[in-house]
């Protein structure tokens, strides 16, 4: 009889339970199966709004995650005597450990709370992590997104008050034109590939702009290379083309946008280059002006903004009636744009001013004259009522290839630009919306601190650790000027840095400058390793001591991690977490929810497996410790402990006392009947499993589009508690709030930079976007280093945490250094060999990979594919540390200038790390050298817990059940 | 006479190897047993996998097109791999034209794989027998599963919905349309092993009007429409 | 294909024992030789050692399969299978070597038919043998008539150069007939051989890239077969040996198989004496060459699913 045709022979219990996936960050619904107690199958689950029923491949190799042999299971503590990297660990009690934590971090918390650290890495629950860091009264907390993408999210959300990433997307379910750039893999994976292949069968024409062809690029109808860093230059480009072609959507751009606000033209003047009000400061938002004027070419007179039946000039310069002049903010975009040629683009970018000026003509007719109307009936923030709503269906999506540039933010502002003149934004077939966005353009839900008052013992911080500056006021900066965060990040070096700095936190804190901390603790972060620009450096700062004390300069490193990272090595403590499968989680509408276009939507995971030996949720703990610390948020006024768990603070925590916000929107109220807003209820966990584990709230067709100006949206949303304020949301052009931070280095204000700084302020600080070379590359000698070098996330594989992973791994066992044929023949590199790559801050030996698919100028790698020798419990002559490279030790974190002066490698605006701005050269590898990668480590040792690797096989997964194929 | 197909999209699969992990993850956790990991954590790892996605550089830069092709056994209406077999474990099975191996009948002898062009077999070096896709006849064949559910698992899986699934004897199928309508081809044919399933080519941006646009919705896999289930055997 | 060792000894050995057996025939027949009365036991012991070959063979080609203890099935599909048919026709011409062994020295009547009956398996084993390799067609180098006469005549060459050697030793008279006829049939083998070689040389493989993914681009290069490791349509179908060392497999086996013993046998049957060291030099060295040229054999048939295999990153 056939083995596979007999129906399963099963005495064993099956039960299929729902939760949400982690193996990476786009959060799809999953069903489990379980027979016997086993995972044996996860799949899609059909009923989850965000994958339909799909899966990628991480997801579906889920199983080998649970059951990995790297996975942690014990509490360990750094054996006395040992180096920090040794990985030499005793096991401890989580009671140890807990008391460990509790005396250190009470005497911190008591004495100096900027004392204790907290960055985060992959965290997908800030929410929490930010209050227990802010309920500490450290301001030192962050999570990655400093080094991943803020400046997507702030170049966006500081222009047009959404962003893609999580926050928003191209609507490509109306689109007709899809334009991808710098785009690899995205947070919203799945989706993402149910959109673009729909799309494509719609007859949709997709180009991809990327210096490589791989993945969704593979699929374009039409592959643009260009080379790294250079987007701004042919963003501006189609701008220039789009208003000198008269191609920009002129209504659009006057009613939705400051197009028309009248900017002060006096040089002289202290509000030069603000926009000009007319004083009427609305008392329901202090943090803007609703009084911006426009200037009515028909009566030739300034008048307030929006005015019935005027049409504002959007070119001209004109005189208010006190003598002020000024000029519409388009006019100035207009005339900063002119510059910015097809042919001056073409020289830098490689793309030829003929396709630009194609493109620019595309996109532009695409956006006029296939025009989408809607019959929804809606009206706008000036009370006027539309019976339609339109779009013109051209749809961007960018993410890390614009953002990964220390010069990202202006390519960013000038992206945000170009889809606003096309007259795309909230509109259907263009950019839409995700909530909580959009909000302000910068929002103001969150407010940073502003002064070292904020930072008290036994104090929670004064302010949220994280917020959006929109003013020099608005810095967290020190009497003197200085930085309070240990990462600088809202100071004068880096004044919209809204997601922290996570890169300089090790460098800063080994250095002091600006100080020393006690305690670094790390969650879900390989900080040792891929998430470190120059991990050699970073790893001899992690071990280093200072001369004359003999301790370490970062006295106390807690690392919480679910596997035998690379950075578990440098742990004082490691805290061994549960796998996604095991624990309570939330996506919440106060941190990254899996929103739809359509209507906020969050979610939950349930444990549907017992945690591994001694694992404990990292929520677990921070609650845990919260109530020992007793964080007023976490204590009842009596000083008892206000939750008993994680799941009973989900339920029972809101924002403020009974406003009826909390981490989850759905099943609020005391029945489970409220959405958004609504008291706790104590069946809310239940009925989100019952629920496939989402919530989703469908918003009425009014209030899906145009939201930045749609007062029905706004007013239902400051109710639902997405705003503070119902304003309009108006796109910056013209960002006023840069002007600001200029105004100061040109000597305004009260708070002004400091004097080594001024110059980098006035020059950065632009309202109006500008292409410059990434800093790196300005930096570097490009005859000696001639070509860029670049990583892709791959699609099987999550940064460094799918190594342990038995059949991910065989996908990308190790990594190759792709390089144009004609480039790397020419540096006498053959496909296969061994060769070096050299940046001027390190170099790496690595295998070749000839390829048709990548721009002459630029070499490329999968991300995160190298390892450690031994770490991730692979065997010391594993593929992944053998043969497998790590791009970032040709990075570095910090730059010097000509005359030595250091900077961190990042975007002076925003702080974003500039991973892709390195410069290499190429070489072949010697005949007699190692046929191994370079540099190599000593091997890491594994730890105490996990499971030891005696079995050079593994059929299927767990070893327990009768049917799990473990024979060994 | 029916026979069961996969018809891949090259022109929206993305290479992400969805099909990949969750055909390993569905077979290897089914009733037929493991399929093997040969040194999983150490120094070249070797594991049996039915279906692989593999990527070719076409053209030369910048006129290059990057192509992941995904590729499993393409149940052949005239299979070589069935004949050469000399225990009978390696057949074709008339009710729904799948190419299928007996496990136990097996005596691992590896002839069947080099009597197939396609290089899609597989022997599992633990249980020593000669495996392939079974286009998860215990899924489309399981009763207890709900109809939208009686699909592979790897059609099932695809987030760009690449793999359609069908009988491509039917001229109403999707797969008979989609082959139809898209310029569909086989792999090979100079061998006129004649394979079942089917590759849907690169095609441009103009828009297509085909079964494939018209019903972008039914298009995805849960959703077909009655007439495209598999044939009950 | 990656040579098989279990293969390579199983048809090298079979075909000398075959060979051999053959070469008894021949003179049973009077084909070659009239025996002496006391030739008998020559016979018995060439049918010994024939047969000895002959499991040796078997015993090797047991370790091909992953399941060695259900080697029994594999006698089912006869009607479609030439592996089936090998799997039968083998042990029946085992055991009918055996019996003729047994007739001989029971003295039962009926040797000379078993014989014959002997000698019609043998060939059709030959032949059986040989379709197993001719019939995948898409293995173009062996998808030719000619694998049948390689094999036919390879295995003669090599019986008869045993047998020589054999009768060297036992019935030193009909050593240089013998020898002679070995010393033809190796050189028929190596014509045929080389014939082969030629026709291979020239072949053009039918499946490209183009052909094997529908694509109809002359630029098609493989970046990724889908794991980086290894799998088994890595190891099975290819050698993993450079050019230079299949074309010093080549002609090694060219030497070591024909001209060697050629040579040997050549010098041998010239002043009518074949000693029994020089005869057993040319079979083993004879033999040696067969190893490797069935090593070639399958190293130069290139699989046409080798096309989807080129290249991991
Ligand atoms: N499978 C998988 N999914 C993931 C991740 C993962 O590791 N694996 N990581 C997640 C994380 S943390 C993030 S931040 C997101 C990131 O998602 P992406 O931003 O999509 O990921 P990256 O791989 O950084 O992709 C950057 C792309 O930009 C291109 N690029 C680089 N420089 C330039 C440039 O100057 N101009 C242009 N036009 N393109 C350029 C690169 O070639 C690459 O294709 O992915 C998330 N999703
Ligand atoms: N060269 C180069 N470097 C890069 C990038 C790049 O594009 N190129 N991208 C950068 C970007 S955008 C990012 S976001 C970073 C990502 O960098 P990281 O966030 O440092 O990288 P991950 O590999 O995702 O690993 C995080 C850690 O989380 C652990 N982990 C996994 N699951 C769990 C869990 O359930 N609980 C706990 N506690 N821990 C868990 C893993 O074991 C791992 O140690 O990399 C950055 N580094
Ligand atoms: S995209 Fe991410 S969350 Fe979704 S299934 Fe894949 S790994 Fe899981
Ligand atoms: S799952 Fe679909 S898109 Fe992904 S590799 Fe397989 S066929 Fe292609
Ligand atoms: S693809 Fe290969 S294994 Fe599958 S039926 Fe065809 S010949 Fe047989
Ligand atoms: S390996 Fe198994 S299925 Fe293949 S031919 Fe041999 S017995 Fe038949
Ligand atoms: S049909 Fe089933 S067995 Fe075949 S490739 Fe798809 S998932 Fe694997
Ligand atoms: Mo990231």
């Amino acid at each position: 009889m056939s083995a596979i045709e007999h129906d399963t022979p099963d005495n064993q219990k099956t039960e299929v339970k729902s939760t949400t996936c982690y193996m990476c960050a786009c959060r799809c619904g999953i069903n489990v199966t379980l027979r016997g107690g086993e995972v044996r199958y996860i799949e899609g689950n059909p009923n989850h709004p965000l994958n339909q029923g799909v899966i990628c491949a991480k997801g579906a190799a889920g199983i080998m995650k649970q059951y990995s042999p790297a996975r942690l299971t014990q509490p360990l503590r750094r054996k006395a005597g040992a180096e920090r990297g040794a990985a030499e660990f005793e096991t401890i009690s989580w009671d140890e450990a807990f008391r460990v934590m509790e005396t250190r971090l009470a005497r911190i918390r008591a004495t100096d709370p900027k004392q204790f650290a907290l960055f985060t890495g992959r965290d997908q629950m800030q929410a929490l992590t930010g209050l227990f860091a802010r309920q500490f009264g450290t301001p030192n907390y962050a999570a990655h997104g400093g080094f991943c993408s803020v400046n997507m999210a702030a170049g966006m959300i500081y222009t047009i008050g959404g962003s893609f990433w999580e926050f928003g997307g191209p609507d490509l379910e109306q689109a007709k034109l899809f334009v991808m750039i710098g785009t690899a893999e995205d947070h919203h994976s799945n989706p993402l590939k149910i959109a673009i292949s729909k799309f494509k069968r719609s007859g949709g024409k997709f180009i991809s702009i990327n210096p490589v062809r791989t993945g969704y690029s593979a699929i374009a109808d039409e592959w643009i290379p260009i080379r790294p860093g250079t987007d701004g230059a042919l963003l501006l480009a189609l701008n220039h083309e789009l208003v000198r072609q008269r191609l920009y959507d002129e209504a659009f751009v006057t009613k939705y946008t400051n197009a028309g606000y009248l900017v002060n033209d006096d040089p002289d003047s202290p509000e030069y280059g603000l926009v000009v009000a007319n004083g009427n400061t609305p008392a329901d938002n202090p943090h803007r002006t609703h009084s911006q004027l426009w200037w009515d070419a028909g009566i030739h007179a300034a008048v307030s903004n929006h005015a019935p039946g005027c049409k504002p000039a959007l070119s001209g310069r004109y005189t208010l009636p006190d003598g002020t002049p000024v000029r519409p903010a388009f006019a100035l975009l207009a005339e900063r744009l002119e510059q910015y040629t097809p042919g001056w683009a073409a020289e830098i970018t490689g793309v030829s001013a003929e396709r630009i000026r194609g493109l620019a003509r595309e996109m532009g007719e695409v956006a006029r004259d296939q025009k989408i109307t809607l019959p929804i009936r809606w009206t706008d923030s000036w009370g006027r009522m539309h019976e339609t709503v339109t779009g013109n269906p051209v749809a961007f999506h960018a993410m890390r290839g614009l953002a990964a540039h220390s010069n990202g933010f202006h390519t960013i502002r000038a992206l945000s630009i170009l889809m606003s003149l096309l007259g795309t934004i909230d509109r259907p077939g263009g950019f839409r919306h995700k909530a909580p966005y959009p909000r302000g353009t910068p929002p103001v839900y969150a407010r940073n601190p502003v002064s070292g008052e904020a930072v008290l013992p036994e104090t929670p911080l004064g302010g949220a650790p994280l917020g959006f500056p929109s003013r020099p006021e608005e810095l967290f900066v020190d009497d003197a000027g200085g930085p309070i965060r240990i990462d600088k990040a809202f100071s004068w070096e880096y004044p919209l840095a809204i997601h922290g700095m996570m890169h300089n936190v090790i460098a800063n804190a080994w250095r002091g400058d600006p100080y020393r901390i006690d305690t670094l603790m790390i969650f879900m972060a390989n900080m040792a390793w891929n998430s470190s620009m120059n991990p050699v450096e970073t790893r001899r700062m992690l071990n280093d001591r200072d001369e004359t004390s003999g301790e370490y300069k970062i006295p106390f490193i807690i690392v919480c991690d679910a596997f035998e990272s690379e950075m578990t090595a440098y742990a004082d403590l490691v805290l061994p977490d549960t796998s996604y499968l095991e624990r309570h989680d939330v996506m919440s509408m106060l941190d990254r929810p899996i929103s739809e276009f359509d209507g906020p939507v969050d979610a939950v995971r349930v444990p549907i497996l017992p945690p591994k030996g001694e694992c404990k949720p990292f929520q677990e703990v921070l609650i845990e410790l919260a109530g020992r610390l007793k964080f007023p948020a976490f204590t009842t006024p009596e000083g008892t402990r206000k939750f008993r768990d994680y799941p009973d603070f989900i339920v029972n925590f809101q924002t403020e006392p009974n406003s009826g916000q909390g981490f989850l929107i759905g099943y609020r109220g005391a029945a489970g009947d409220k959405s958004m807003v609504g008291e706790p209820n104590p069946k809310q966990w239940e009925m989100y499993a019952a629920n496939n584990c989402v919530f989703q709230h469908h918003m009425p067709p009014e209030h899906q589009y145009m939201r930045n100006w749609n007062q029905g949206y706004n007013d239902w949303a400051v109710k639902a508690k997405l705003r503070r304020f119902g304003d309009p949301v108006m796109i910056q052009i013209y960002a006023e709030v840069l002007q600001r931070f200029r105004l100061a280095a040109r000597g305004y204000g009260k708070r002004q930079p400091p004097a080594q700084l001024k110059d980098r302020i006035e020059q950065y600080f632009d309202p109006l976007p500008f292409y410059y070379e990434p800093l790196e590359v300005s930096l570097s000698d490009k005859q000696k280093y001639p070509l860029a070098a670049i990583t892709q996330r791959p699609m099987a594989m999550y940064h460094s945490w799918d190594s342990q992973n038995a059949w991910l791994r065989q996908i990308h066992t190790h990594n190759y250094l792709f390089i144009n044929t004609k480039t790397a023949l020419s540096a006498g590199i053959s496909d296969g060999g061994w060769m070096w790559v050299e940046s001027m801050h390190g170099k790496v030996r690595c295998l070749c990979r000839h390829s048709e698919a990548v721009e002459p100028g630029t070499v490329w790698t999968w991300n995160a594919i190298g390892k450690a020798r031994g770490a991730w419990h692979l065997a010391p002559d594993a593929n992944e540390s053998q043969r497998g490279f790590l791009l970032n030790h040709l990075i570095s974190d910090e730059l010097r200038n000509a005359q030595g002066t250091r900077t961190s490698n990042s975007d002076p605006l925003t702080g974003q790390a500039g991973w892709y701005d390195v410069r290499v050269r190429i070489y072949p590898a010697g005949a007699d050298e190692a046929k191994e990668s370079s540099p190599q480590f000593d091997a890491m040792k594994p730890l105490p817990g996990t499971t030891p690797l005696h079995r050079l096989w593994q059929a299927f997964v767990a070893g327990k059940g009768p049917n799990s194929g473990a024979r060994e | 006479m029916t026979q069961l197909a996969l018809v891949i999209d090259l022109n929206v699969c993305v290479g992400c190897h969805a099909c990949v992990t969750s055909c390993k993850e569905w077979n290897t956790s089914g009733v037929a047993g493991a399929l093997a990991d040969e040194n999983p954590y150490g120094a070249d790892p070797s594991g049996t996998f039915f279906n692989r996605v593999q990527t070719y550089e076409v053209g030369q830069f910048p006129d290059t097109q990057t192509v992941h092709f995904p590729k499993s056994c393409l149940h052949c209406e005239d299979p070589p791999c069935v004949p050469v077999c000399p225990t009978g474990a390696s057949y074709k099975r008339k009710s729904d034209g799948l190419v299928l191996i007996d496990y136990d009948k097996c005596i691992g002898c590896n002839y069947c794989s080099w009597a197939c062009p396609y290089g899609v077999r597989e022997l599992d070096e633990k249980e020593k027998v000669m495996k392939k896709c079974t286009m998860c006849v215990d899924r489309i064949n399981d009763e207890n599963l709900a109809d939208e559910q009686r699909k592979p698992a790897c059609v099932l899986a695809c987030p760009t919905n690449a793999r359609l699934y069908g009988d491509i004897h039917d001229p109403e199928s999707i797969v008979s349309k989609a082959i139809r309508e898209n310029g569909g081809y086989q792999l090979m044919p100079e061998w006129e092993t004649k394979p079942a399933n089917h590759y849907l080519p690169r095609r441009s941006a103009s828009a297509i009007d085909n079964v494939l646009s018209r019903n972008v919705e039914q298009q995805r896999p849960n959703e077909l429409k009655a007439t495209d289930a598999p044939a009950k055997p | 294909m990656n040579p098989a060792f279990s293969v390579i000894f199983l048809t090298t050995l079979i075909g000398a024992g075959q060979g051999l057996f053959l070469a008894l025939m021949a003179i049973q027949s009077g084909i070659i030789a009239v025996p002496s009365a006391s030739a008998r036991l020559f016979f018995i012991a060439g049918d010994a050692v024939a047969l000895a070959f002959l499991v040796t063979g078997l015993v090797a080609s047991f370790f091909h399969l992953g399941h060695p203890e259900r080697a029994w099935r594999a006698v089912a599909m006869w009607r479609n299978s030439w592996l089936s048919r090998e799997v039968i026709v083998l042990p029946v011409f085992m055991a009918v070597v055996a019996l003729h062994g047994l007739c001989l020295h029971t003295g039962f009547a009926y040797a000379d038919q078993i014989g014959i009956a002997g000698a019609v398996l043998c060939i059709a084993l030959f032949y059986i043998t040989a379709m197993n390799y001719v019939c995948l067609r898409f293995l173009q180098e062996w998808a030719t008539p000619l694998t049948i006469v390689n094999y036919t005549l390879l295995g003669c060459a090599s019986g008869f150069t045993l047998a020589t050697a054999l009768a060297a030793a036992m019935e030193p008279a009909l050593a240089p007939d013998l020898g002679r006829w070995a010393l033809a049939l190796t050189l028929l083998a190596a014509s045929a051989r080389i014939a082969s070689l030629i026709r291979n040389a020239r072949l053009r493989p039918k499946s490209t890239l183009q052909s094997a993914i529908g694509m109809r681009h002359p630029h098609i290069v493989q970046k990724a077969q889908g794991f980086m490791g290894s799998a088994f349509s890595t190891r099975e179908f290819f050698h993993g040996r450079t050019r230079q060392v299949v074309q010093g497999v080549k002609w090694g086996f060219l030497l070591l198989a024909f001209v060697a013993p050629a040579v040997i046998l050549g010098l041998g049957s010239t002043d009518g004496r074949v000693s029994l060291s020089g005869a057993s030099i040319a079979f083993v060295t004879q033999y040696v060459g067969l190893l490797a040229e069935r090593w070639f054999f399958f190293a130069q048939a290139r699989h046409p699913q080798n096309l989807y295999y080129q290249a991991a990153s």
